[in-house]
């Protein structure tokens, strides 16, 4: 095969996205790194949710499954467990990831399969045309929340944290070189690696602009900062204002959920004899 | 002596009562006897009434009848609960420490079996708990059986804890067994007739049945929320996953289950989950996506007494319509529905085929009647051969052009197209939730739209030119034809047998397939019925409204029972009149 480029995962379709969306930045920079990760159309899987991040299968030439809204993490899981030699990638959003399928997101942190999962995180709803999504900070206004957003947001970051993500990091859709290079390292991380990518919705969020988030992001390498802590991870999930923290934030190395199924130690699911061993063994048990 | 002796165990959660029924159809089935053991207890962990049946016979039987020969009565309870339906002349086992009992107790004359079981238990330096071993070898010696039946199974049972274990349960049943013997030596009544049954048999409950269905059939995934009444489910694989190169995954609930499961179906393994009502109204958005990407995927929905949490623990047949309708959408599916354990394992694997074969989601339709009883079947129906048949499945190379497979070519011409999984060169396509066209590439086209929705509309055709025929036994030319489906076959089959010794002409129709609904053959089963009577385990006759939807004829004649508790064949005689 030729060696792999960005290129190599086009499809001929062109994006529908906004002119300026930042899901321009993460589809480019996903395709960047498998390029770079020598990861073939034909070699991985990515697990779409339903929001506008999902439209990008449609122009990502890769095995890709377009699932439910918020079901996208169980879909991953259930193809990670019959092929645990595939590399497995979910592109959720927030509403996708946190909203609807909040409870998945949870569990799958705390089972630790070997997943990435890539969120867009705008704090919209786009694809319904303007909502409020569970990572909309508070006042902001949208079609759902005309006098401003009155919840408190779900922090994507601590989130994962706490239910036992081993790779935590954040990235932006506006560097992409950066992003690229944050989405090899979740994907070589064995382990569930959550990357919350922020990103500017240009429709319907006026607020959080490129320029809003340039003026305030800060990347934590070269400032000393280690991510092997989960209690200093934790505080720096926090970090929102003035200063918004991007890189990797916590790692770990735990045992994945897959490495730790007894049937799974050697081939995978699909490969392994469909007839039964030792059936007759297996009938005396009921006698 | 006796043909069939029916032997009830009574007491309090958490003293022993279930598996004192397991041991009890072991050690019959062990010797020659056909066994059915039914449970009815609460949605409790401790407390509550708890009570197993176990019905043997000398020769094959289908399910319960109302007959209680034997009571063993750990409290005086179950004395209470159960006195008034008592054979005559039925045993009554139990501790007078508990409460004194005497004939004038009971409406009817039975036998009362006083037996010290606090005593012989603390003689014995066991615990309280125990006293369902002395029960067992006290009726092991009421029903004429030589100790040493018991005794195997109880070794076998206790022999991977030690020898000591087996020792101490040996002498605890002995005691029960020998008590009998010594102060009720006269008692052969209810002594039953030596077995017939040459053949080896296995003693499962119905789920059980259908684990073992799915391992022949070459499962390799599962994702099952706790969920009574197919826990027993659980347990099997999770037990058995090693052994069978098998993943079970517990989901966060049934919506993950389901998604799990579809993701390892199209990533290539057989995948299952299994649930009752409430957790399958969580995956119903789950099956409409099963239909739109074409997954194979087998769903065990054992049916319980509904609406909502209704009564967990209780049997209903009340979701076949639900089943048929579910799901946003339209799309095809297969529904089956076994009446025993035999068939919930052979239906199971027939189920994985299917599902492979046109791509569909197949239902193994199940109940807590089946999922909960045991058992019996020969071992020599579990051991005929399996053919396993994964349908238009490609592993490898697909030899497509670089981005052309066509994963759902619409021009195939049963609608059934070939599919990849991930990893297998030139495959590459999206599973997609949205309609598509061949490669999986989203389209709202009118002319796409129209062509994938007859694609999927001749999966359903070709579906039913597969369609397994209702079952028809009994009289040709009967005057009455009673039509059941599911685990109501027992007791119809067993109340047509009562009938037909009265001189009736009587026939059964069943449906181990039931959708998409077997329309020719049941005009011509029902062209020559007199008299159509459906007989079925909800309030609202689902089968018989199947039926008038699929074919026009309307029955008139119902007998419906939605108690929780299975139909008894001897009350369908009744209303029969």
């Amino acid at each position: 095969m030729a060696t792999l480029t960005a290129e190599s995962y086009n499809t001929g379709f062109l994006p529908t996205w906004c002119p300026g969306c930042g899901d321009f930045g993460i589809w480019k920079s996903l395709q960047g790194a498998f390029a770079k990760l020598g990861i073939g159309p034909d070699d991985g899987m990515v697990v779409y949710g339903i929001g506008c991040h999902g439209n990008m299968y449609d122009w990502m030439r890769m095995y890709g499954f377009a699932g439910l809204h918020g079901r996208a993490l169980p879909v991953a899981q259930g193809i990670k467990l019959a092929n645990h030699t595939l590399p497995v990638v979910v592109v959720s959003g927030d509403g996708d990831c946190l909203g609807e399928g909040g409870n998945h997101f949870m569990h799958a942190a705390k089972r630790n399969p070997d997943l990435t999962v890539i969120i867009h995180d705008n704090q919209v709803y786009g694809l319904t045309t303007g909502q409020a999504s569970p990572t909309a900070k508070p006042g902001f206004k949208t079609k759902s929340t005309p006098e401003g957003s009155t919840d408190s947001p779900v922090n994507p970051l601590a989130l994962a944290l706490v239910s036992g993500a081993t790779f935590v990091a954040r990235g932006f859709a506006g560097d992409m070189p950066g992003l690229t290079a944050l989405m090899e390292q979740a994907m070589n991380h064995k382990g569930f690696a959550v990357l919350d990518v922020l990103q500017p919705c240009v429709t319907f969020d006026k607020v959080h602009t490129y320029q809003w988030y340039r003026q305030r992001l800060y990347k934590l390498d070269g400032t000393g900062y280690v991510p092997d802590n989960k209690l200093t991870a934790l505080e720096k999930s926090m970090e929102w204002g003035d200063k918004i923290p991007l890189g990797v934030l916590y790692k770990e190395d735990r045992p994945t959920s897959e490495g730790l199924e007894s049937a799974l130690q050697g081939e995978p699911l699909i490969r392994l004899p469909l007839e039964p061993a030792h059936w007759d063994k297996l009938l005396e048990e009921f006698v | 002596m006796k043909d069939n002796v029916t032997w009830t165990i009574g007491g309090e959660a958490g003293f022993g009562i279930m598996s004192s029924g397991t041991v009890l159809a072991r050690t019959f089935a062990r010797t020659g006897y056909h066994v059915f053991a039914v449970n009815d207890y609460p949605s409790l962990i401790r407390g509550g009434h708890n009570v197993v049946s176990v019905r043997i016979g000398s020769k094959p039987f289908y399910g319960m009848t109302k007959d209680l020969h034997i009571l063993v009565a750990l409290n005086a309870e179950t004395v209470e609960m159960h006195k008034a339906q008592l054979n005559e002349g039925a045993y009554v086992l139990y501790d007078p420490k508990e409460k004194e009992w005497t004939a004038a107790d009971f409406p009817k004359p039975v036998t009362l079996v006083p037996i010290p079981l606090r005593d012989i238990v603390s003689e014995l330096h066991a615990d309280v708990v125990m006293r369902n071993t002395v029960v067992l070898g006290a009726s092991i010696a009421c029903l004429g059986v030589p100790f040493e039946a018991l005794f195997s199974v109880i070794h076998d049972q206790f022999i991977h804890k030690g020898q000591e274990v087996v020792d101490q349960n040996e002498k605890i049943a002995r005691a029960g067994f020998d008590y009998v013997k010594t102060h009720f030596a006269a008692l052969t009544d209810m002594h039953v007739s030596p077995g017939t049954v040459t053949e080896k048999q296995a003693i499962v409950n119905g789920s059980e049945a259908v684990g073992l269905g799915a391992v022949r059939a070459g499962l390799k995934f599962a994702a099952i929320y706790p969920m009574t009444p197919i826990n027993a489910l659980i347990t099997f694989l999770a037990d058995h996953a090693k052994e069978f190169g098998i993943v079970y995954k517990q989901p966060e609930d049934e919506i993950a289950g389901i998604n799990m499961a579809i993701g390892a179906s199209i990533a290539g393994a057989r995948s299952m989950v299994a649930t009752s009502g409430g957790g399958f109204s969580l995956m119903v958005e789950g099956l409409s996506l099963a239909g739109m990407v074409e997954a194979p995927l087998v769903i065990d929905l054992g049916m319980r007494a509904g609406p909502a949490t209704g009564m967990p623990t209780y049997t209903e047949q009340g979701e076949l319509l639900f089943t048929i309708y579910a799901g946003h959408g339209e799309f095809p599916r297969i529904i089956l529905a076994p009446a025993d354990a035999e068939e919930a394992y052979s239906l199971t694997a027939t189920a994985f085929n299917l599902a492979d074969r046109y791509q569909v989601p197949v239902f193994v339709l199940t109940d807590k009647y089946l999922n909960e009883s045991q058992w019996c079947i020969p071992v020599s129906q579990l051991n005929q051969p399996v053919t396993i048949d994964r349908g238009k499945l490609l592993l490898s190379d697909t030899g497509a052009a670089e981005g052309q497979f066509q994963r759902y070519d619409a021009d195939v011409e049963n609608g059934v197209s070939a599919r990849s999984v991930p990893g297998a060169k030139h495959g590459q396509y999206y599973a997609n939730s949205y309609e598509h066209d061949g490669t999986g590439h989203v389209t709202d086209r009118a002319d796409t739209r129209i062509a994938m929705t007859e694609k999927r509309r001749r999966k359903a055709k070709a579906i039913e030119s597969g369609i397994m025929p209702p079952v028809y036994a009994g009289d040709e030319q009967a005057d009455i034809t009673l039509v059941t489906w599911g685990t109501t076959k027992g007791s119809v089959i067993t109340a047509m047998e009562i009938l037909r010794s009265q001189g009736k002409k009587v026939g059964v129709i069943t449906y181990p397939w039931i959708y998409p609904f077997p329309v020719a053959e049941t005009k011509k089963l029902f062209a020559a019925a007199k008299r159509i009577i459906d007989v079925e385990q909800n309030a609202t006759g689902q089968l018989a409204r199947l039926i008038m939807s699929e074919t026009g004829i309307e029955i008139t004649e119902k007998l419906l029972k939605f108690d929780g508790r299975p139909w008894l064949p001897e009350e369908i005689v009744s209303k029969l009149g």
